[in-house]
């Protein structure tokens, strides 16, 4: 970066190339950024020498919004937060509303919500690795992922009438229960996926330049990453085994028999390894959901009013991103008196400085995919 | 066109320069990839493999600079609205504009001090499709109205 005036006659030979700092905004409008991040990256040559994101592009005051209207009017803006997995996200709403009231859920609704809530995170990790390796430079992979979501779509709309903000679960339970053909829908996906699993692996895991790209990018310690409060496969990859299905069970977790993934060095391939084994372990909890799945109602008895009593109640889930929260304050009103979300997205875009730093250039765009951001929870 | 019509060998069409340049136009539109929030989904699934938008001459671009159509999928904030400005700016004419979703058409569900009512408030919009998020079938019939729009459009000659 040194430029040599032509008014100033010098000698060619006599000018010494000189550096200086670049300063580069990425986003907000950069296909990679995976919505409208802008990441303002300061460059010496290509080592990224400080990084700082500017967020807010997509805020929407939803917790505003959730001060003014009822409680169940809010599911609905719970599946715009995580929209990629919006069933997650409803389930984090409706289970912090009912641990408020202290409800009973029937077994049944519990089992579809798991059902459905693990079909929402295969679906979330398909997308993210789709467009991970599509910013990577793996177009087949893309159009692979797209062929299974679309399938798990088809579900969603079978059960819920549609495709992605699909508003699946009520306060109490379901609306209604699931048809027959969903369930058998479902068992045939779920023989189907983990051959499909097995084909995006021979696509990557061993693929020379995807290892390259990935191996020995974007590290975060364990240490790093705890003090840092990353959740999700983020976490996980770096070595900690936390997982909030198995540390604080909600719905039907308890009942079902999954292993929780680490990996071991921290870096972006290891966070691509966990979460390609989560969507296996994803299909084992389906399919132990479709075989114990217990009858009965799937709604316990919800009054015509909903007014829950005053108090404060904070719940949270494992979306597929990392610990998704609400912190719900009543004051004994039809309508919330404060809603707060603890969005895993937002937490872990903290930790994209300590590892974009020291990096290349080119590595940023593989470390934000890494983190599998969404900007409607990001931003609120 | 009666009076040329048929009167040409089988390799020659005759056609009216307008309409020559419509079908051209129309025929590949390359929209820009301007995904804001979750109609962007849509709008990559639309791309994706079950969909198949390249059947159309839709190729996604990332560049404003390569393309022809802005897709303005998702909720535009205030302080999206600037940048979005921009983008438009950049892009070539002739350009147009498909407000994809209810948020980029009227605010949505989002009535609020944060979210512009609708993108017309910062760039002409040509089509609006309604949805929250509209399915890919509801985008591609936006992109359809879209080229018979384009082409009723007249180039050379205005009309008076």
């Amino acid at each position: 970066m040194f430029e040599v005036e032509s008014s100033t006659r010098v000698e060619r030979s006599s000018v010494v190339p000189g550096t200086e700092e670049l300063i580069i905004n990425m986003g907000p409008q950069h296909p990679s950024t995976h919505g409208v991040l802008r990441v303002i990256l300061r460059l010496d040559g290509e080592t990224v020498k400080d990084c700082d994101c500017d967020i807010g592009f997509l805020h929407r005051g939803t917790e505003k919004i959730g001060e003014n209207i009822t409680y169940t009017m809010f599911i609905p803006y719970t599946d715009r937060l995580d929209y990629i997995a919006a069933p997650s996200s409803n389930l984090a709403w409706v289970t912090a509303v009912e641990k408020l009231f202290g409800w009973e859920i029937p077994m049944r609704a519990h089992y579809i919500r798991t059902l459905v809530a693990e079909f929402s995170r295969i679906s979330s990790h398909l997308l993210w690795l789709a467009t991970h390796a599509l910013d990577i430079g793996a177009m087949t992979v893309f159009l692979w992922c797209f062929r299974e979501r679309e399938m798990v779509l088809d579900l969603f709309e079978h059960a819920f009438g549609a495709r992605l903000t699909v508003n699946a679960f009520r306060l109490g339970g379901l609306f209604q229960d699931v048809p027959q053909k969903f369930l058998d829908l479902s068992q045939e996906f779920a023989d189907l996926f983990p051959g499909r699993i097995g084909d995006y692996e021979t696509l990557l895991t061993d693929n020379r330049i995807w290892l390259q790209r990935t191996r020995g990018v974007g590290v975060i310690s364990a240490d790093d990453a705890i003090d840092l409060s990353l959740t999700g496969p983020i976490l996980r990859g770096s070595g900690v085994r936390w997982d909030i299905r198995r540390a604080q069970p909600y719905a039907a977790y308890p009942y079902l028999d999954f292993v929780v993934p680490v990996g071991e060095n921290g870096d972006v391939y290891d966070r691509y390894l966990v979460r390609i084994e989560e969507m296996r372990q994803s299909t084992r909890i389906i399919q132990q959901c479709l075989a114990q799945l217990p009858k009965g109602p799937v709604s316990c008895k919800v009054p015509r009013t909903i007014k829950p009593p005053a108090g404060e109640v904070y719940h949270s889930i494992e979306n597929p991103k990392g610990e998704f929260g609400f912190y719900i304050v009543s004051d004994g009103s039809e309508t919330p008196y404060r809603v707060r979300i603890r969005p895993p997205s937002f937490v872990n875009l903290g930790g994209l400085k300590k590892l974009a730093l020291g990096g290349l250039v080119a590595d940023v765009v593989a470390i934000i995919g890494s983190i599998d951001i969404v900007l409607g929870e990001c931003d609120r | 066109m009666g009076v040329v019509e048929g009167k040409f060998s089988d390799n020659f069409i005759t056609t009216r320069i307008d309409s020559l340049v419509a079908w051209a136009r129309k025929s590949a539109l390359w929209p820009m990839t301007f995904g804001l929030a979750c109609c962007a989904i849509e709008m990559m699934a639309s791309g994706a493999s079950r969909y198949d938008f390249d059947r159309f001459g839709v190729i996604f671009r990332a560049s404003p600079r390569q393309s022809d159509v802005m897709i303005v999928a998702g909720t535009v904030t205030h302080k999206m609205g600037q940048a979005l400005r921009r983008v438009y700016d950049q892009m070539p004419e002739p350009r147009w504009v498909i407000a994809m979703g209810n948020c980029a058409t009227c605010g949505g569900p989002y009535a609020n001090y944060a979210v512009m009512q609708g993108v017309d408030e910062v760039v002409p919009v040509d089509v609006y499709v309604p949805g929250c998020p509209p399915r890919p079938e509801s985008l591609m019939w936006g992109v359809m109205q879209l080229q018979k729009k384009i082409e009723q459009e007249r180039y050379i000659r205005r009309k008076a």
